[in-house]
Order: C-alpha cells, then sequence, then structure tokens
C-alpha cells in the first residue's frame, strides 16, 4: 500500500472525533453544535474507509455513504428546528432551549 | 519516488483536515465556521482519495461540501449571520469540562490504538484496480447491502417529509402572531 498505513488515518480519525466532541460540549449555538457533529461523522467515516482499504473489502466504504446519507437527513431536520426557533423569536443558545413544546 | 508523494500530499491533506477543524469550533461567526467546514470536508475527500476510496470521495465533495453546506450556509444566512451566541458561554468548569471530555476520548482512542494494533495492523490487503470504483460500489448496493440502501432511502424521505412539517408548524404560528 503506497503511503501511511491504516493506524495514521485511525490517529487522525480519534483527533477530528476529539475536536468534534469539544464543539459539541464547548459551543452554545446550535448551528456550531450541528457542525461540530458532522466533524465527528466525517471522523467515523475516515475510519470505515481506511479500515475498509486495510481488509481489501468494500463494505466500510458502502457504510461510510450510509452514514453520508444520514447526516444528510439529520442536517435536514436540524436545520428545519434551527429555522422554527428562530420564527418564535427563540433565543439560539443551546442553554436556554430547554423545553420543545410549541 | 511515488510513495515519498503519496506521504507529503497524506500529511499536507491531514494538516489541513485538523487544522480547519479547529477553526469550526473556535471561529465566533458561524459563517466562517461553515466555510472552514468545506475546508474540512475537501481535505477529507483527498485522504479518502489516497485510501483508494474514488467513490466516497466524490460523494464527499458532491453531497457534503455540495448540497449539505449550501443548505448550512443559506440557513446562516436567513438568520442574519447573527454571531450573538457568545464564544463559549456557561461557567469557566464548563470549558474547562468541555476540553476535558475532548483530551479524554482522544487518549482513550489512542491507548486502544497502541495497545490493541500494535504492528497488528501494518500490511494491508492488495487490491484490484476497481476497488472502490463506482461500479464495484454499485454492484455490492443492489446486492449484499440492498436492505442498507432501502432503509437508507426511507431515512432521506422521512428526513425531507420532517423538514417539510417542521417549517410548515412555524409558518402557521407566524399568521397567528400576526
Amino acid at each position: 500500500m503506497l503511503g501511511p498505513d491504516v493506524t495514521w488515518y485511525l490517529a487522525i480519525s480519534a483527533v477530528l472525533f476529539a475536536i468534534g466532541a469539544t464543539g459539541v460540549v464547548l459551543r452554545r449555538s446550535p448551528l456550531i453544535v450541528l457542525l461540530s457533529l458532522e466533524i465527528m461523522l466525517n471522523a467515523s467515516n475516515l475510519a470505515f474507509v481506511g479500515f475498509s482499504r486495510h481488509f481489501g473489502t468494500v463494505d466500510g466504504q458502502i457504510f461510510a455513504l450510509c452514514v453520508m446519507a444520514v447526516a444528510a437527513a439529520e442536517v435536514c431536520v436540524g436545520l428545519g428546528m434551527i429555522v422554527a426557533f428562530s420564527r418564535r423569536r427563540m433565543a439560539l443558545d443551546v442553554d436556554t432551549l430547554t423545553e420543545l413544546h410549541g | 519516488m511515488g510513495n515519498f508523494l503519496v506521504w507529503v500530499i497524506w500529511i499536507v491533506a491531514a494538516l489541513a483536515c485538523v487544522s480547519t477543524g479547529v477553526a469550526v469550533i473556535s471561529f465566533t461567526n458561524p459563517f466562517y465556521s461553515a466555510l472552514a467546514l468545506i475546508g474540512n470536508l475537501a481535505s477529507l475527500a483527498v485522504l479518502f482519495l489516497l485510501a483508494s476510496a474514488e467513490f466516497v470521495a466524490a460523494a464527499q465533495i458532491l453531497v457534503y461540501a455540495g448540497a449539505v453546506m449550501v443548505m448550512f450556509l443559506f440557513v446562516i444566512a436567513y438568520l442574519g449571520g447573527r454571531a450573538d451566541a457568545p464564544w463559549a458561554g456557561g461557567p469557566r468548569w464548563l470549558q474547562l469540562g468541555a476540553f476535558a471530555v475532548g483530551a479524554a476520548l482522544l487518549i482513550e482512542v489512542i491507548v486502544a490504538l497502541v495497545t490493541k494494533a500494535n504492528g497488528g495492523l501494518s500490511n494491508a490487503a492488495d487490491i484490484s484496480r476497481s476497488f472502490g470504483s463506482p461500479a464495484e460500489i454499485g454492484k455490492l448496493f443492489l446486492a449484499d447491502h440492498l436492505l442498507a440502501f432501502e432503509i437508507t432511502s426511507i431515512v432521506l424521505l422521512v428526513a425531507a417529509v420532517g423538514g417539510v412539517v417542521l417549517g410548515m408548524k412555524a409558518a402557521a404560528e407566524d399568521e397567528v402572531e400576526a
């Protein structure tokens, strides 16, 4: 295999996952929390693709594509909720958004 | 020589990946964060290419950096790019806790990697030239993983309907208030 082996991919994946987790806990804006979630999902995708290359089977890439579709669905619903919050003049702050009934 | 070149490109892409990831969670303006995430996704696509996942890299650029991020930028533009949410907010211990969570996750994964994978993951399997090509992915999707494929389509449909319902409810609410 040309270039680095799967261990390097896993290391980058772990770093990205930690960055995303930090962002989810640290930031208060739901938009940035969604962006950090995207980083975490992509970190898992990187691990899937690295292992897929290591074991020589394409199934990991199939799973990565499924994760991508689920991420698109999550962004669709999440952004819909954020737009609904802003239309109801609710503060875009995950600390104050403590109840979701109308 | 080819191997050296691959290493150089890989390390540049990995550094870009990590630095844009840090940029996403540290910018105050959500618009800049979204732009940094596009850079993050693009450099991840380079890493995917170097792991012979051509189709996943193309889908990453088209679906993520294209469609999903355009949606994000539209919503940020709709909200007026307000950066009123504080950078970290909350009490001081919450920020420290956030960094502790990140560091704990990182250390945990690194320890697992070093103890479990020590030398056991050095020999990658040989692959054919068609590995990760759209044709092979398509064949697997329609033969071995048909159920996952169909469930994914249902998830996307439900999400689309959910997005429409969320938008409709908010519109009705506006009319009541006006």
